[in-house]
């Protein structure tokens, strides 16, 4: 077996599943400050409920994302030891101050949102959930930062024996890919977590339990749901899909399925990329639209594949071209849905038409989805380098690791990861099925009533 | 520069041994000292609000060493890759095995968490140790800087020796009945009645063997690996700290037969963070000693990153501190005093 392979899938399972949580976290934690604001603003004590109900999912979701977060940290070292060592100088900056930062806060801060409800004053209250919210997004800051100079290095200079040294501390920081990626990123957050808020409300009227939870969910959900889904096209991904074009022209050529050079390329709506022929079985094209996109002429000439050694197209390739594709499919679907969900709340009878309640309860997964296509989208299009153009994966693996010692530890995490996912579900069931009643206020606080 | 981001990264992990260590302790004397549904729930509220708080301490020390030494960091987590693994493996159970008991009201599920957690809590104490004694006993670094380390050979320490040798497993031991002590001092200190007796108990029966293992592995350590004493030679100041040590052991004795718990505890504060400043001081200027030619040592000059982000990183550093300690004055304050099931506030 290729230890290459291996250590990319090892890599690519534990990251793939640990973002599952932080992306509902970070989403729900601005959801939760609305709520709470809302709850301290108008003494509604629905509100307060609402807040300590997702306060309660967030909880779960934040313990899973801590402890599958842990090992993203040692995989670095582990399976990756080569580019840690050349690299650490530069990207252990980053990741050190997330550590020391932003998990103190959330950590910290969550204990008292969850525990502290009934030492603190309202005002306070709210300052913790305020808290949590600012820790996990300056979090969410610092890994993009890192990711983004994978991506894009800045700031750094390369010694004679092969290391990376920081040169610039804030260049570092204000690295533009990092500021498009990270609105990208954070906007999917509230995209998954309003979809997951809305889908519960759904849920509670269709069952008709609730009811007055529901509409405060649904109301957030749609409303957040609807401003986050726009600014995820326009203009963070718009923004994004340019820098990609301009940076990484053949990670574009890839995700197009643009095998050949074209004046005037279009966009493949469909289509399944052949990689033996180097043509797009089944196309379904608007034509002139890339060039549009990227260049603002529908005459403009755009890069293909071809232009590109073979040795440097992105593999695998299809699998990119079909994550792009997902993440764009689900996104316009996701603007359409919200948008008629937002018309409906405006017109007043959102809470009374069913055909549009139940797509809102089913979708709830398909964010996690575009999610997860938009990261495969990120790392693949990355390949064949670890360090765009500077570093090559190939040589950032741990080499005394053998395939079979990655092997070993991937098939571990699959089965953890697996029990972590089974209780997850039963848990979240559960916490939905019990419902956000007043009751709950002794559920969070001491056993004994239950 | 290399020498301060040294004892940085030294007293990150050392807070982390202090922190984590009593909840770890807790985990492994909760299945013995908490006999009732109510006393186990009270063993664990009492590290509750707090446990992975402690935890980020292994994170941002982790973190911190990866960005002030890159070569070490890189070199250690591939080289130790095995047992690293089964840490995580054993951090992600851990946590799980303390959030979720509470979760579902059936005594299958209670039973099966609290095992989980003492389990793993025992399991992590011991590899901590051991990870400690491969340390200070050094690792067969080649020519590139990298090893791999299997789990066990012969246990002995030679020119290849696995994670797992006499030396190390002393470690592991020594480990497990210290932070055992530790938490048992810090369950007596938060608790009352029943519960705060056992405790009591626990650390009474294992402070022998804690002396004895103490006395044992500064011994073995000597043996293994008699550099360690150049520090203290040139500096006969250092030598105080086996002194405090054995001080700090008697206090623990002393102080828990009177039941003054809270001074106990310190006492054990003060034990740990001795026997880990004692284990820094023996290996500096070495972070990762080689065990074949000292020529190969990684050391604070050959592992440490650029001048300028070492001290960039010197201001967000401090800062970040700063703010840390003050979310955990705050924290602990605000969950002082003894654990009270039926005040509210307390478990999940």
């Amino acid at each position: 077996m290729d230890p290459l392979v291996m250590h990319r899938i090892h890599f690519g399972f534990t990251v793939t599943f640990h973002y599952l949580f932080p992306q509902l976290t970070m989403g729900l934690a601005l959801l939760i400050v609305v709520l709470k604001t809302v709850a301290v603003r108008t003494g509604n004590e629905h509100y307060h409920d609402a807040a300590r109900f997702w306060g309660k999912i967030f909880g779960i979701n934040f313990l899973i994302g801590v402890v599958t977060g842990i090992p993203m940290e040692f995989q670095f070292g582990t399976n990756w030891s080569h580019f840690s060592r050349l690299t650490g100088g530069v990207i252990g900056q980053p990741l050190a101050m997330e550590g020391v930062f932003s998990f103190f806060l959330e950590s910290t801060f969550l204990g008292l949102f969850l525990f502290g409800e009934k030492r603190l004053s309202k005002w306070a209250h709210w300052g913790a959930a305020f808290m949590v919210f600012l820790g996990s997004w300056i979090s969410g800051y610092f890994i993009i930062v890192t990711n983004a100079w994978m991506q894009h290095p800045v700031a750094y200079k390369i010694l004679p024996n092969g290391t990376f040294e920081l040169t610039s501390f804030t260049g570092l920081l204000m690295n533009p890919w990092a500021l498009i990626q990270y609105a990208h990123t954070m906007c999917g957050a509230v995209v998954t977590a309003s979809f997951v808020m809305a889908s519960v409300g759904a849920f509670y009227l269709l069952e008709n339990r609730f009811v007055e939870y529901a509409r405060i969910f649904l109301k957030t959900g749609v409303i957040a749901g609807s401003i986050s889904t726009m600014l995820m096209i326009f203009p963070t991904g718009d923004l994004h899909g340019r820098y990609v074009a301009k940076r990484q022209a053949a990670t574009m050529a890839a995700m197009e399925g643009l095998f050949h050079t074209e004046k005037g390329a279009g966009v493949a709506i469909i289509g399944q990329p052949n990689e033996q022929t180097q043509t797009l079985d089944n196309p379904l094209v608007v034509n002139n639209l890339l060039s549009f996109l990227i260049y603002g002429t529908t005459s403009a000439q755009v890069q293909g594949l071809d232009h590109f050694p073979r040795e440097n197209w992105p593999q695998p390739m299809p699998l990119l071209y079909y994550s792009y594709h997902i993440m764009a499919g689900l996104g316009t679907y996701f603007v359409a849905l919200m948008g008629v969900a937002a018309f409906l709340l405006w017109r007043g009878n959102l809470y009374t038409t069913p055909w549009i309640l139940w797509p809102l309860m089913l979708s709830f997964p398909l964010p996690y989805v575009a999610t997860t296509a938009g990261w495969m989208t990120a790392e693949i299009g990355r390949q064949p380098w670890v360090v765009y153009g500077l570093m090559r994966t190939e040589v950032g693996f741990s080499k005394y690791v053998s395939a079979g010692n990655a092997l070993f530890t991937f098939l571990g995490f699959m089965g953890m990861y697996t029990l972590l996912g089974i209780l997850f579900l039963i848990l979240i069931y559960r916490e939905i099925y019990r419902g956000p009643h007043r009751e709950s206020v002794h559920h969070t606080t001491t056993l004994l009533e239950e | 520069m290399g020498t301060i981001w040294f004892w940085l990264v030294a007293a990150m992990l050392v807070m982390y041994v202090v922190l984590d260590g009593f909840d770890i302790g807790v985990g492994v004397l909760h299945l013995f000292v908490a006999k009732t549904n109510d006393e186990r729930r009270m063993a664990l509220a009492s590290i509750g609000p707090v446990w992975d708080g402690n935890e980020v301490w292994l994170i941002a020390g982790g973190g911190t060493l990866y960005f002030a030494f890159p070569l070490v960091y890189a070199s250690s987590f591939s080289g130790f890759y095995l047992p690293l693994m089964i840490v995580l493996w054993l951090l992600i159970l851990r946590g799980v095995g303390i959030e979720l008991r509470g979760h579902i009201n059936l005594r299958v599920w209670e039973v099966f968490f609290d095992g989980l957690f003492a389990f793993s809590s025992v399991l992590l104490a011991v590899f901590y140790g051991a990870a400690l004694g491969n340390v200070i006993r050094g690792v067969p670094l080649g020519e590139d800087s990298y090893f791999f380390l299997p789990l066990w050979t012969n246990w002995r320490v030679g020119p290849s020796p696995g994670i797992l040798d006499w030396y190390t497993v002393i470690g592991g031991v020594l480990a497990l009945v210290a932070l055992t002590v530790h938490g048992g001092l810090y369950l007596a200190v938060k608790t009352e009645g029943a519960l705060q007796k056992r405790a009591r108990k626990a650390v009474a029966l294992l402070w022998g063997p804690l002396f004895v293992l103490t006395l044992i592995s500064l011994i073995a350590t000597m043996t293994v690996r008699p550099q360690s004493l150049r520090n203290y030679n040139a500096h006969t100041v250092a030598y105080l700290i086996p002194v405090g040590v054995m001080l700090s052991l008697a206090g623990i004795l002393v102080l828990s037969r009177r039941h003054d718990d809270k001074a106990a505890f310190r006492a054990s504060v003060v034990y740990l963070v001795l026997m880990m400043v004692g284990a820094a001081v023996g290996l500096y200027p070495v972070l990762l000693p080689s065990i074949t030619d000292s020529a190969l040592d990684l050391t604070v000059e050959r592992s440490r990153t650029g001048l300028y982000a070492l001290h960039v990183g010197m201001i967000w550093w401090g800062f970040g501190m700063l703010l840390a300690i003050g979310y955990f004055v705050v924290m602990y304050r605000m969950f002082r005093g003894k654990v009270d099931l039926h005040s509210g506030g307390y478990g999940h």
